[in-house]
């Protein structure tokens, strides 16, 4: 909403610099974008003249060389506009003035003649359209009026413009709005009276407690006609449920022209461009009240008979911007006998426009359901300044006031006679709401204290009506603009705390400690010291999108009926690479270890933390935080278990003395070992192929006996199609590890009563057989003693044949004993026998 | 037969004096105190001398064998400790060589960092951290939070919708909601505010940092953000003290001296509603550098926006009204704001969208 400062500044004054209007408006719940300039940068150097003489251009014949009095010298000024002519008031720049456009001016020679300045047309001026020749501010004839800057009608006046006749050499922005402060508001969607000027004044009002005007709409206009509007009119609502109110009335003998120059001016100030009177009036008239209006040309109108209706499917019209359109069956239409004539409350149709040769206009104001403007708006792809009011509920008493305040200007502007009454169609209008403030509340919940007379002084300034109701109580009777906002005493509190200054008044407390304790949930405090460890082992943090591209299922070689496949798509996705939820953070990864590879990374160690979006189905254990298991009364609609994810790609890293291992499954799973152990909890691989990894070099994570994600290399293929030459990784479900982990519960274990005793065994076996069950057998073999038994060596060679033979540091154990050496034989032989039992032997 | 110790003794002593190398000393040791000394077979023969000399021959061969023992010894330790000096000084390595690279140690990502940070400051003010689905029922996104269907406000946060079908009619079914009900990708990490509070009744005070999405995509807006939301019901609490613990938290932030201003403004789920902001950072609120400059920050304002906070409104209550939040005797407040944003004004990032390139010439910044 952009607000002219000086349009504003005629309703309500606080005699404040714009800048300073602004900040207070910002500071009480209007929020100001910017103060722009509308017009030239500044008024200096442009003045009013009077042209003395006009004589032709010696050796140009579109151009005259005026004589002119801008005040204390005669100026020579050539001008290439043809209407001017001596005797004319004018409005002229002088060297050094600075046009709207960014131009400096300064003296020229034109054609051989020296020009001492500019005499300037609107467009010059930016200030109107009319770009066909000079703008003449005191000639009876042109459409400027007389004196050309009063509407001439009470209540619209521009301040000053009663003023003394101006003479030359007075600065033009006495007259005109030559350089224009203009307020850039973002008016938020419950405040739709600031979408109006004088809404604003009244914001001006409640903040500086400088007067304001009566509202410009408070006096009717007079019928000038004959007869009755149901004569030229009539209006049959069909839909009341989406039509509050529709009002009409009708005007004759209606003289379409030009605007006056103080009309275009304060619209083109407020970013609207000016297109002939009568528009232009429905268009200031909205501006001034907040209250779309329309104006048909009622010839386009047969017989006068509208009928307000819902679209019927696939209907079509040509709208005012020429473009054709097709509505679906919760579009409002205001259609005439032949069909639409406009869209209800967004825009005009072609059938029934306004044009040169109007003579009888039928102006209608209406109020229309907010949900189903907004709806239709967004619907049609279409939003106008009237569906951006109408979509913000609009009251029906404002339509009175946009006939009442248009009307006025149709007689005063247009020539306009108007038929005596007006159609009004509604339901039961509602009564004016009333909502009680006690004022004790005021502190209780603001948490400074307002008294009884300042709520009520603000109130009152923001228009509500008041009664008082003992010391502690106020009835405020809301006003119709504010209605749809002030429905409760809360509300009134807001209001009367916006306006005390919160900035500098409210005092700064902490709510009182009560029963409460801070912290982090256990799952949320491991998820940390997991990101921490992955971090302290080398890796990277990224994050990337939740949202990925359909295809990535291909990419990883996923096959039909993969569970990863079933993805939450979203339906208006801004584009199809990010048109699906992601089922596994592989995809983020790779997309991120390939960005980065291919712009000089030689080497990376990426790892993510966050979620995946499952559509249910088989609950994942325990997973969290806890996926599925958000608090609340309705369970959420899918699963988002909290996933790690590490991958390792690129070259290993070099040095002078010792070089890095290359990223493989080994390094991962030394990564994935030490994450485990520092979280306490107990980790299995078991092999298992996964689509997208190494078939060999590839595994099943389990936690605690649960499947908790992936590990291993990636399989060469996919690797290609992210151009990597390697990579290693692995993805783990936190839940199974919150659920698993022992950190936090760790028991202190004595280890100095009765010390362990050590031994190394080799243990030859078939290359096939997995370590893990060796040192599964081994440990099982040995019993309770047997404390731990850890692989420190894998040898291949000559000396054990076709197997492996593997190292394991064994120790014993006894809590309560110092073990024999006997005891340890026994253990020793049991262990031979289990190893021979899956085929292998003890190396002695 | 004592004379002869004594000489053999000087001898000795002489001869380890002169030593100069463990090994020299060593062949002393032999020679003097070895098997085949002289000195040994004095001592192994005392038993053959006559009976009046044994005594004498016996104290004094001893007490040479001891000095001698305790003079090698300490001399050797002497000379042991003098070439380790040498052999020590011979040894160089190139010290301007780089250190034998240790497991490089990676980077938290930014927006993980300055989460943990906030989560941190409102933990000591006693908040707890609390996490929501970032799928969500339309009734949660918007419903419960004061925008009824239609409501503009909806609108305004362009929302990403879940297409009906990816979500399955028992999800639906237990959420006892109708099965056209829409899903969205939360708009905000507010609906999490409705689902603490049916989860546990008042007080209430907790944090709720997270993902949210809106459908938008340039310098300033992701498809995809964080934001952090704070909520504080219980008795007596006031608009008063949001302004206290803003004030607190920005600190915690941006550093002690910092002060909260708060704006009124518009959000369906707080009455009376504001946007907060934090005092400039960077011209300590004065708008103007110290020479005299516009301070490039804060654009000269002095101020800077943050986030947008409130009285939770007594409709939110409406909604959880059963489990302890009467709507007319309950208040509170709630606030949110994004993490992007903060991390970007405190480490000088100039574009949203860096934090999702993930590139690590960025990560291992900080």
């Amino acid at each position: 909403m952009k607000v002219p400062v000086s349009w504003m500044s005629s309703y309500c004054d606080p005699g404040w610099e714009p800048e300073h209007l602004a900040e207070r408006l910002a500071m009480t719940g209007t929020e100001v974008e910017r103060v722009g300039i509308v017009g030239a940068p500044s008024a200096e150097g442009f003045v009013v003249g009077r042209v003395l003489a006009v004589e032709p251009h010696p050796d140009a014949d579109r151009l005259s060389v005026c004589k002119l009095d801008a005040g204390e010298v005669e100026r020579t000024i050539v001008c290439g506009a043809p209407n001017v002519a001596a005797g004319q008031l004018v409005a002229v720049a002088l060297p050094g003035a600075v046009l709207p456009d960014g131009t400096k001016l300064k003296q020229a020679k034109l054609r051989g003649v020296v020009s001492d300045g500019m005499i300037l047309s609107e467009t010059e001026l930016g200030i109107g359209d009319d770009a066909d020749g000079i703008m003449v501010l005191d000639d009876p004839a042109s459409s400027s009026g007389q004196p050309s800057t009063s509407p001439g009608s009470a209540g619209l006046a521009r301040p000053g413009a009663a003023g003394p006749e101006p003479t030359p050499g007075d600065s033009l922005a006495e007259l005109l709005p030559v350089s224009e402060p203009v307020l850039e508001l973002a008016v938020t969607t419950n405040r739709p009276d600031c979408l109006s000027i004088y809404g604003v004044a009244r914001e001006a009002h409640a903040i500086s407690e400088a007067p304001l005007a009566d509202p410009p709409w408070s006096e009717d206009a007079e019928a000038g006609g004959e007869g009755s509007v149901s004569d030229h009119a009539s209006v049959s609502v069909e839909a009341p449920e989406l039509c509050q109110r529709f009002t009409v009335r009708v005007f004759l003998d209606v003289e379409v022209g030009p605007s006056p120059a103080w009309l275009k001016s304060r619209l083109m100030a407020a970013g609207q461009r000016p297109i002939n009177n009568v528009v232009d009036i429905t268009n200031y008239v909205m501006l001034v009240t907040g209250q779309p209006l329309h104006a048909f040309d009622l010839e386009g109108v047969p017989d006068g008979e509208l009928v307000v209706r819902r679209a019927s499917e696939g209907e079509k019209m040509t709208t005012l911007d020429g473009v054709e359109r097709s509505f679906d069956s919760e579009t409002m239409l205001v259609c005439d006998r032949e069909g639409p004539s406009s869209i209800a409350g967004i825009m005009g149709g072609q059938t029934s426009e306004v044009s040169d040769s109007t003579k009888r206009v039928l102006l209608e104001v209406a109020t229309w359901d907010g949900v189903n403007i907004l709806r239709s708006s967004r619907s049609l792809g279409l939003r106008s300044e009237a569906s951006a009011r109408f979509e913000k509920q609009l009251h029906p008493e404002l339509t009175m006031r946009a006939q009442q305040l248009a009307s006025r200007m149709l007689i005063d502007l247009c020539g306009a006679r108007m038929v005596p009454g007006t159609i009004d169609v509604h339901e039961e209008l509602p009564e004016p709401r009333k909502v009680t403030l006690r004022v004790a509340r005021v502190k209780a919940l603001v948490g400074m204290e307002i008294d009884a007379d300042t709520c009520a002084a603000r109130l009152e300034r923001l228009g509500f009506g008041l009664e008082r109701r003992g010391e502690e109580e106020l009835v405020a009777t809301v006003p119709p603009e504010r209605d749809g906002d002030v429905t409760r005493e809360a509300d009134l509190i807001e209001e009367v705390a916006r306006l005390a200054d919160l900035d500098r008044t409210l005092p700064a407390t902490l709510p009182a400690a009560g029963n409460r304790v801070g912290g982090l949930t256990r799952e949320q405090g491991l998820r940390r010291l997991a990101e921490d460890v992955l971090r302290d082992l080398g890796g990277d943090e990224i994050i990337s999108w939740s949202f990925t591209e359909p295809g990535l299922a291909d990419g990883l070689r996923l096959p039909e009926g993969d569970r990863r496949r079933d993805v939450i798509a979203i339906a208006n996705p801004l584009s199809a690479d990010q048109s699906v939820m992601r089922t596994t953070l592989a995809g983020g990864l790779l997309d991120a270890a390939r960005y980065n590879l291919s712009r000089g990374a030689e080497r990376v160690a990426l790892f993510e933390s966050g979620r995946v979006y499952l559509r249910d189905g088989e609950p994942v254990v325990g997973s969290g935080p806890p996926g599925g298991e958000f608090s609340g009364r309705r369970p959420p609609p899918v699963l988002e278990p909290h996933r790690l994810g590490l991958l390792l790609s690129g070259a290993p890293q070099r040095a002078w003395r010792d070089a890095g291992p290359a990223p493989d499954f080994f390094v991962a799973k030394g990564i994935l070992e030490a994450l485990c152990g520092q979280l306490g909890a107990e980790l299995q691989v078991e092999p298992a192929e996964e689509p997208f990894l190494h078939p060999g070099k590839s595994g099943r994570i389990l936690i605690g006996e649960l499947p908790a994600g992936w590990i291993g290399e990636l399989h060469p293929l996919v690797a290609r199609a992210w151009d990597l030459d390697a990579a290693a990784g692995f993805e783990l479900d936190m839940g199974p590890v919150v659920t698993a982990a022992a950190y936090g519960e760790e028991r202190y274990e004595d280890f100095t009563t009765y010390p362990p005793v050590n031994e190394d065994v080799a243990v030859v076996v078939p290359e096939g057989l997995p370590a893990a069950e060796v040192r599964a057998a081994v440990l099982e073999a040995g019993g309770a003693l047997l404390h731990e038994a850890e692989i420190f060596d894998l040898y291949r060679g000559k000396q054990v044949g076709e197997g492996k033979s593997l190292a394991l540091r064994l120790t014993y154990r006894a809590s309560d004993r110092t073990l024999t050496e006997e005891e340890i034989a026994e253990r020793r032989d049991a262990v031979r026998v289990a190893v021979e039992k899956i085929g292998g032997s003890l190396r002695e | 037969m004592v004379e002869r110790i004594a000489e053999i003794r000087a001898e000795a002593e002489a001869a380890i004096a002169e030593a100069s190398s463990t090994a020299e000393l060593g062949e002393l040791r032999v020679r003097f105190l070895g098997r085949g000394a002289e000195l040994t077979l004095i001592l192994r023969g005392i038993a053959e001398l006559p009976a009046e000399q044994r005594g004498a021959v016996g104290k004094s061969g001893n007490q040479a064998r001891g000095a001698l023992e305790k003079l090698i010894t300490d001399r050797g330790e002497e000379l042991d400790a003098s070439e380790l000096e040498r052999s020590v000084s011979e040894e160089r390595v190139d010290v301007t060589l780089p250190g034998a690279p240790s497991p490089a140690v990676g980077h938290l990502h930014l927006i993980t960092r300055t989460r943990r940070r906030i989560e941190d400051t409102m933990v000591g003010l006693g908040y707890r951290v609390m996490e929501g689905p970032e799928v969500e029922l339309d009734h949660y996104n918007f419903t419960a939070l004061n925008h009824p269907p239609g409501h503009p406000a909806r609108m305004a946060q362009d929302s990403f919708y879940v297409a009906p079908g990816s979500v399955s009619a028992a999800a639906l079914e237990s959420a006892a909601v109708s099965l056209d009900e829409a899903v969205v990708l939360r708009t905000h990490t507010s609906p999490m505010q409705t689902r603490a509070m049916e989860a546990q009744g008042p007080p209430i005070f907790i944090v709720i940092p997270g993902k949210v999405y809106r459908r938008d995509s340039d310098a300033t807006h992701s498809p995809m953000f964080h934001q952090v939301e704070g909520l504080a019901v219980g008795e007596g609490i006031t608009l008063a003290d949001l302004q206290g613990t803003l004030t607190e938290m920005l600190r915690a932030i941006f550093g002690e001296g910092r002060e909260a201003r708060m704006r009124p403004h518009y959000f369906p789920f707080t009455e009376p509603s504001v946007e907060f902001d934090v005092s400039c950072y960077r011209c300590e609120g004065g708008g103007k550098l110290a020479d005299g400059s516009r301070c490039p920050l804060c654009k000269g304002v002095g101020w800077i926006e943050v986030g947008g906070a409130g009285m939770v409104d007594p409709n939110v209550f409406g909604f959880v009204e059963e489990n302890g939040y009467p709507p007319d005797t309950t208040q509170g407040f709630a606030f949110g704001f994004g993490i992007e944003r903060i991390a970007m004004l405190r480490h000088d990032v100039p574009d949203l969208r860096r934090f999702f390139d993930n590139d690590v010439r960025m990560l291992e910044q900080f």
